[in-house]
């Protein structure tokens, strides 16, 4: 059939299975915006390409299928960047659209020519650029096998506006693609799986580090018939929250920078870490040459280029969790760790007496909290919490207690402040019945802020809560640690979110102390448009425990005891 | 040590671009990039020589392999290997020392490929090694241009590093 290249486009995309797209029009994508309208595709119009991309990373690791982001070129394209950043960072599969200027003008700076092929080489997993209508369709095929197989990633395609203009014959099952190249179907080389089954039923101390990758391969229940089976304790990486429930009692809680002390200690005294699907990064190992010293180390990783990138290993499998863990299974014992798990749990009890939750209620809003009753407000609901970039991201992480995969949506890798507004949209638009939290910083949320007219214009039940302390706090709290508090550019003023949220036709409350948490929240469920929360909270709280950069992942600045506390914060 | 990399690529646009931005990304310093054609019109060969020790090699072929055009990438370090780097050398060479220039350029097995009233064009063809060897001796009658190729590598012996069908079949989508 000969169709246009712009309704070629649309057309692949629908037969790989897409329903929805982000995207803003513009000059060079025109040709595919007017096919748009014939396509049973449903497009989200973004108020900035960063959210469109955003949204496509949320709807993506939402669900695990691939997001698509739509822009122009030029600015439009650029904008992406961020987002596609951002969705590297994190093996996010997602495929960003450009419109290019016609073929004949590449090359001549031509109105809003920009090379974004060239942009976009190290941040993107693959990229295209398409000429002709005859490639688009076997480009988009490509496109989406390379952005979810292996380690999944962004992929761009960069399309001519004469290539969506000019028409061809288009033959869906003629555009197979051919990557001889691309070979993500690698297996662990049979010797390794004997070497690691040797290490771990002979450990006595072992603690298994679960990251985004069990998210990834969908291999949750993998680990927890693991688990169960070896009797071996699971810390989470910030991505891999949700990969293993929080409440079963194997489960030690979030490692590194801010993960809870007995995690990092458990870690530091171990004798064998299983890395499943994670890649050591710097701020989950503190300084490596103190990482760990007693433990052999086993990585189970599909990316071979992260095996012994930061911290050397003594087996790597490299290969999909899906498939080297049901190997591994059958041939795992129990391992014998009660006295390591009585070690845990004294390290652990050591820790809670320092909880901020066992603080007294003494009329302060403090941040923890208001995560804290946010989880048992919505514990036993399909609720999908996406979370911005500081402060509050790590009080999420430590005190919502997450039970089912893909129910923390973040940007770990590249800590992208402004990702959780667009991101929920994305988690909300892929899984409509899921109930969505976005958590977001007073700084963050304002990054993004214009996407609360997306939310309005798709009228989409997202519930909102701004941690609003009035300081970039992250950066305000390295400044107190390691700067002698010298405040420079971190208190900041905002608007008035509840007016601002209430211009937008969005519902808006605000809540200066506890007591007012639980009822509001409960309000805002009940209220079945969106909700935006203004939770003004503690101004100078800080994040404990914290590894300084540097030190060793045992060296933790502690929250201060209560008493100390209430002098020092109050 | 000094790493030697064979490697295959898609004859694709910006696949150079590709393998150049990652030694780039990842900081590795390339003492030397060459590519070519093969027998295959779609397909290019590199060679590709950087310093780098075992951890970081094996590290540097799991990242180059990561790139979707890259059909094979094989460190032949340790292998039985030749390798060849050719130059053009061009030597101030008057009537008083032409004889003597000649002479050592006959002695490396070079071949003069230029003469000119004051200069002769040299060209070399071997290891790295032979043709800085060259190059010492010349220099002292004044070096007035060179430019060399960069090394080309292949193994010794009947193997191949040729991505053959069975190594890389046509890798279809379900």
């Amino acid at each position: 059939m000969r169709m246009t290249g712009a309704q070629i486009l649309w057309r692949s995309l629908e037969l790989e299975g897409v329903k929805h797209v982000f995207g803003y029009p513009g000059g060079t994508i025109l040709p595919a915006y007017d096919a748009l309208t014939q396509s049973t595709i449903h497009h989200v119009l973004v108020r900035h390409e960063q959210g469109a991309t955003h949204m496509a990373d949320g709807y993506a690791r939402a669900t695990g299928q691939v997001g698509v982001a739509v822009a122009t070129s030029g600015p439009g394209a650029t904008n992406m960047v961020t987002g596609i950043a951002t969705a590297m960072m994190d093996s996010s599969p997602i495929v960003c659209i450009t419109g290019q200027v016609g073929s004949k003008m590449l090359g001549s700076d031509a109105f809003q020519e920009i090379d974004i092929t060239g942009v976009t080489l190290p941040i993107t997993k693959h990229n295209y650029i398409v000429t002709r209508p005859e490639d688009i369709a076997k480009t988009i095929h490509e496109a989406f096998y390379v952005a979810r197989s292996g380690r999944p990633g962004p992929v761009l395609v960069d399309i001519t506006r004469d290539a969506q203009q000019a028409s061809c014959e288009f033959e869906w099952d003629a555009s197979v693609p051919k990557l001889p190249g691309f070979r993500p179907d690698i297996q662990p080389e049979p010797a390794t799986y004997e070497e690691a089954l040797k290490m771990i039923n002979g450990s006595r101390r072992p603690v298994i580090l679960a990251g985004h990758g069990i998210l990834i391969s969908e291999a949750s229940q993998l680990l927890r018939e693991f688990v169960e089976r070896t009797h071996i304790p699971v810390a989470m990486t910030l991505l891999g929250i949700g990969s293993f429930p929080a409440s079963h009692p194997l489960n030690l809680g979030m490692m590194g920078m801010h993960g809870e002390a007995w995690v990092n200690k458990a870690i530091q005294e171990a004798d064998l870490l299983l890395a499943l699907g994670m890649r050591f990064d710097d701020r989950v190992t503190g300084e490596l040459a103190k990482y760990a010293p007693k433990a052999k180390k086993i990585h189970i990783e599909i990316d071979p280029a992260e095996i012994n990138k930061r911290v050397k290993v003594d087996v790597a499998l490299i290969g999909d969790l899906r498939e080297v863990l049901p190997k591994l299974l059958p041939k795992v014992t129990r391992t014998d760790s009660s006295e390591w798990l009585e070690r845990i749990w004294e390290l652990k009890g050591d820790s809670a007496v320092r909880d901020i939750q066992s603080l007294p209620d003494e009329g302060h809003l403090y941040a923890a909290h208001v995560i804290n009753d946010l989880w048992h407000e919505t514990q036993g609901s399909d609720t999908i919490v996406v979370s911005d970039v500081g402060q509050h991201q790590m009080w999420e992480a430590q005190y919502y207690k997450h039970e089912r995969p893909r129910s923390l949506v973040t940007s770990g890798g590249l800590g992208t402040m402004g990702f959780a507004l667009p991101a929920a949209i994305g988690a909300k638009t892929a899984r409509p019945d899921a109930e969505v939290w976005v958590v977001a910083g007073d700084g963050g949320f304002q990054m993004t802020m214009p996407e609360l007219a997306t939310i309005m214009q798709e009228n989409l039940k997202i519930n909102i809560a701004i941690i609003n302390n009035g300081f970039l706090g992250m950066v305000r709290q390295w400044q107190q640690f390691f700067y002698e508090s010298n405040y420079q550019s971190t208190p900041m003023l905002s608007p008035d979110f509840v007016k601002v949220a209430e211009a937008y036709g969005i519902r808006a409350m605000e809540v200066t102390t506890r007591s007012q948490v639980v009822p509001t929240v409960k309000a805002a469920r009940s209220h079945d448009g969106p909700v935006l929360i203004n939770f003004r909270v503690e101004q100078e709280d800080a994040v404990y425990p914290m590894v300084a950069a540097g030190a060793a992942l045992h060296d933790m600045i502690r929250r201060p005891s209560p008493l100390v506390e209430t002098a020092e914060d109050v | 040590m000094l790493n030697t990399f064979v490697v295959y690529v898609e004859n694709k646009s910006g696949a150079l671009a590709r393998v150049a931005l990652l030694f780039r990304r990842r900081g590795y310093n390339i003492e030397s990039l060459t590519v070519g054609r093969t027998e295959k019109p779609d397909v290019s060969r590199m060679t590709i020589t950087v310093e780098a020790d075992a951890d970081q090699a094996r590290r540097i072929e799991a990242n180059i392999y990561k790139l979707v055009n890259v059909l094979l990438v094989e460190n032949v370090s340790a292998v039985p290997v030749i390798t060849r780097d050719l130059a053009m050398i061009k030597v101030a060479a008057p009537q008083e020392v032409r004889s003597q220039v000649l002479e050592l350029a006959s002695v490396f097995r070079a071949r003069v490929v230029d003469v000119a009233l004051s200069s002769i064009t040299i060209e070399i063809t071997g290891a790295e090694d032979k043709i800085d060897g060259l190059l010492d001796v010349l220099r002292p009658f004044g070096v007035l241009e060179m430019v060399r190729t960069g090394i080309v590598a292949m193994r010794r012996g009947a193997r191949t590093s040729e991505p053959n069908n069975e190594q890389t079949p046509d890798f279809i989508v379900e």
